[in-house]
């Protein structure tokens, strides 16, 4: 019994290092996906126009930087990318694809 | 759903099949949310019946399936519409002129496919953005520099196409193109210039081939897709070197583009020249209230020129940009000073920036705050550095609290010379009058010199999502339109809500043009599936019984 409950252990042991390492490698994947196509507006530093309209609209309430927010739920992440805001134009699939917006939410989620 | 003009459902998902056998079925896209990201994001038709939206989208992955699409798309007669990044935002975007095409996404196209340091050139797909080339570049620490226009997004070819520029001495993209890959509308495939001969070694090297030179048939038009084009880089200079030339009076806007023309067409001047005036104020300088009021109470040059004099400033200015060995350019700008100063008494000249190349980091980020404050120093494309930095024009900000959503480009040509500015300034102020234009009608609005034998202007109108203002702007965009051309003035480039308007000013002796561009549409793409609208070329069944 104890043996059984050792092998059932170290099985959920290797379930859990097996999803870790995936969420590990989506949010890896997420972060590419935010270098790649967000972080030349929403980046840090100057010159940076969606970090620039962030801070103009939250005024500090919230940070201007996306990648400091703690609000940002996968289903807001995905309509912004989707739908576009202001002069912001949304982003088609050959651009970021459905597993990469995946993967891009689960990165900027809190 | 959006069909092809003419086409059942039924016949339009049998080709969809087919299009999906060639492509993968994840890479055709019919579904309306997807469809919808093809609308054109600065549409200035957003939600009105004539909003151009498609039917459906297609991405190849390699020019044996562009051919393929293209036969296809033959077979049953489905319109095609080509783009490349998708990010020609205020031309276009990524939406068809022709409502019911099926948009032709060739951004999974994105390869570097040969950068040449010793050559100085690169070859690429039309999914390749000036970002993936700059980073390709960067990361084999290659010493080349690219031109960028201000939006880093988009893509080499589809700018090239459109005759997009940049500000560096390489600005002019279509001049530096050289060899494309095109797949015709029948779905054969042709290489131009040099790569028309089997083994050709000299395809980035050497234009022309042999014959005529068609690469130009394929800009602004619809006889063929480009699946790959080459283009010259400039080797990284050893430094660059600004410096600015002030002159004290009105009448010296004359002499100062003389001169401008003189040192730039010598090749001595090989940056983007940026003209101003440090009286009359400028985008990112608005103008102060006491001069607004001369203006607007209608002061003459005598009291404009007293009120420069004043305030200790000159009437207009000239910012010349040089790249090159550090003393030869500090030699050009003495040089450049001496034609000033012999053409125009009384300039003066301010020694400018200077920058090694490569640059520091801390170089870059400074130049990055500067361009965001909005400096009149140079920026990161003057560097060849991509960005997106332009989006904080419009965008919400600490001094704009009301953000637009977009705009559309009014950019009309006009002469090289100081008399057709203030021609220009004339005509642009009457129609601001006359049309209550959202421009800034007081003060005197300057061209921009991406071009070294002509002026443009560039007016930004702005796009709503609010259709009696969309529909008020493009009244004004078309009487625009026609203002210019009265004037022999044309457009180089116009989103698709105006490309007919504007080939149609092109109308020398009963539309030759017009009429010879539809003599090739119809030989080169008889089924008339190819981009059609665009630029004004319509294949034959949709003429409107023009024939």
């Amino acid at each position: 019994m104890k043996r059984a409950f050792v092998a059932i252990a170290v099985l959920g042991l290797g379930v859990a290092v097996d999803a870790a390492a995936q969420d590990a490698a989506v949010e890896q994947r997420g972060k590419e996906v935010f270098d790649d196509w967000c972080s030349a507006c929403h980046g840090d530093g100057p010159g940076k126009p969606g970090t620039s309209a962030l801070q103009a609209l939250y005024n500090g309430q919230k940070p201007a930087l996306l990648e400091e927010r703690t609000d940002l739920t996968p289903e807001l992440t995905r309509s912004f990318v989707r739908t576009g805001v202001t002069v912001m134009p949304f982003f088609r699939k050959t651009e970021i694809s459905d597993a990469d917006l995946d993967a891009l939410a689960a990165y900027l989620a809190p | 759903m959006t069909l092809p003009p003419g086409m059942s459902q039924r016949d339009f998902s049998a080709a969809l099949r087919q299009l999906e056998t060639a492509v993968g079925k994840e890479w055709v896209f019919s579904a309306p949310e997807d469809v919808a990201l093809y609308r054109d994001a600065y549409s200035p038709f957003w939600d009105e019946e004539e909003e151009r939206t498609a039917s459906a989208a297609v991405a190849p992955d390699t020019v044996e399936q562009v051919q393929s699409v293209m036969r296809i798309a033959n077979e049953h007669r489905i319109p095609i519409y080509p783009i490349s990044t998708g990010r020609n935002l205020a031309y276009g975007g990524a939406a068809p002129v022709l409502s019911g095409s099926v948009v032709l996404d060739l951004k999974r196209m994105n390869r570097v496919l040969e950068v040449s340091e010793e050559n100085a050139y690169a070859l690429v797909e039309p999914g390749v953005s000036y970002f993936d080339l700059y980073r390709d570049i960067q990361d084999r620490g290659l010493k080349l520099m690219i031109d960028v226009p201000t939006p880093g997004w988009g893509s080499l070819i589809g700018n090239a196409l459109d005759h997009g520029a940049g500000v560096t001495p390489m600005r002019d993209h279509w001049s530096t193109q050289c060899g494309m890959e095109v797949v015709l509308a029948n779905g054969d495939l042709l290489r131009t210039g040099m790569g028309a001969l089997p083994g050709a070694e000299t395809w980035q090297q050497y234009k022309f081939g042999v014959g005529p030179w068609i690469d130009g048939l394929f800009s602004q038009s619809n006889f063929g897709v480009v699946t790959k084009m080459g283009f010259w880089l400039m080797p990284q200079p050893d430094a660059y070197l600004t410096g600015t030339v002030v002159v004290p009076r009105y009448s010296d806007l004359i002499p100062l583009v003389d001169t401008l023309n003189f040192v730039e067409n010598s090749g001595v001047v090989n940056g983007m020249p940026q003209l101003g005036s440090p009286l009359l104020g400028g985008f990112f300088n608005p103008i102060q209230s006491e001069l607004r009021e001369l203006i607007e109470n209608g002061a003459s040059t005598d009291e404009l020129e007293a009120y420069a004099r004043r305030q200790g400033a000159g009437y207009w200015s000239c910012t010349l940009k040089f790249y090159g060995p550090e003393k030869s350019i500090a030699a050009d700008w003495e040089w450049c000073q001496d034609k000033f100063a012999a053409a125009i008494p009384g300039a003066t000249f301010e020694n400018g920036e200077q920058f090694r190349f490569p640059l520091s980091t801390e170089e870059i980020e400074a130049i990055t705050r500067g361009q965001a404050l909005g400096s009149r120093n140079s920026t990161l494309p003057e560097f060849g550095i991509p960005s997106l930095t332009m989006f904080s024009i419009g965008a919400r900000s600490a001094t704009n609290p009301n953000p637009t959503e977009g705009h559309m480009w009014f950019s009309p040509i006009i002469p090289r010379t100081g008399e057709a500015i203030i021609e220009a300034n004339r005509v642009f102020s009457e129609a601001a009058r006359e049309l209550d234009l959202p421009i800034n009608a007081v003060g005197f609005s300057l061209p921009t010199t991406y071009w070294n034998r002509a002026f443009i202007y560039l007016f930004g109108l702005p796009v709503t999502k609010d259709i009696a203002t969309n529909r008020a702007n493009r009244e004004k965009f078309e009487r625009l339109v026609k203002i210019v051309a009265e004037h022999g003035w044309g457009e180089y480039r116009t989103p698709p809500a105006f490309q007919d308007a504007v080939l149609a000013t092109y109308s020398f002796n009963n539309h030759a043009l017009r009429r010879f561009l539809e003599t090739l549409k119809d030989a080169v793409d008889p089924n008339g599936i190819l981009g059609a609208g665009r630029y004004g070329i319509w294949p034959r069944h949709l003429r409107g019984g023009r024939v």
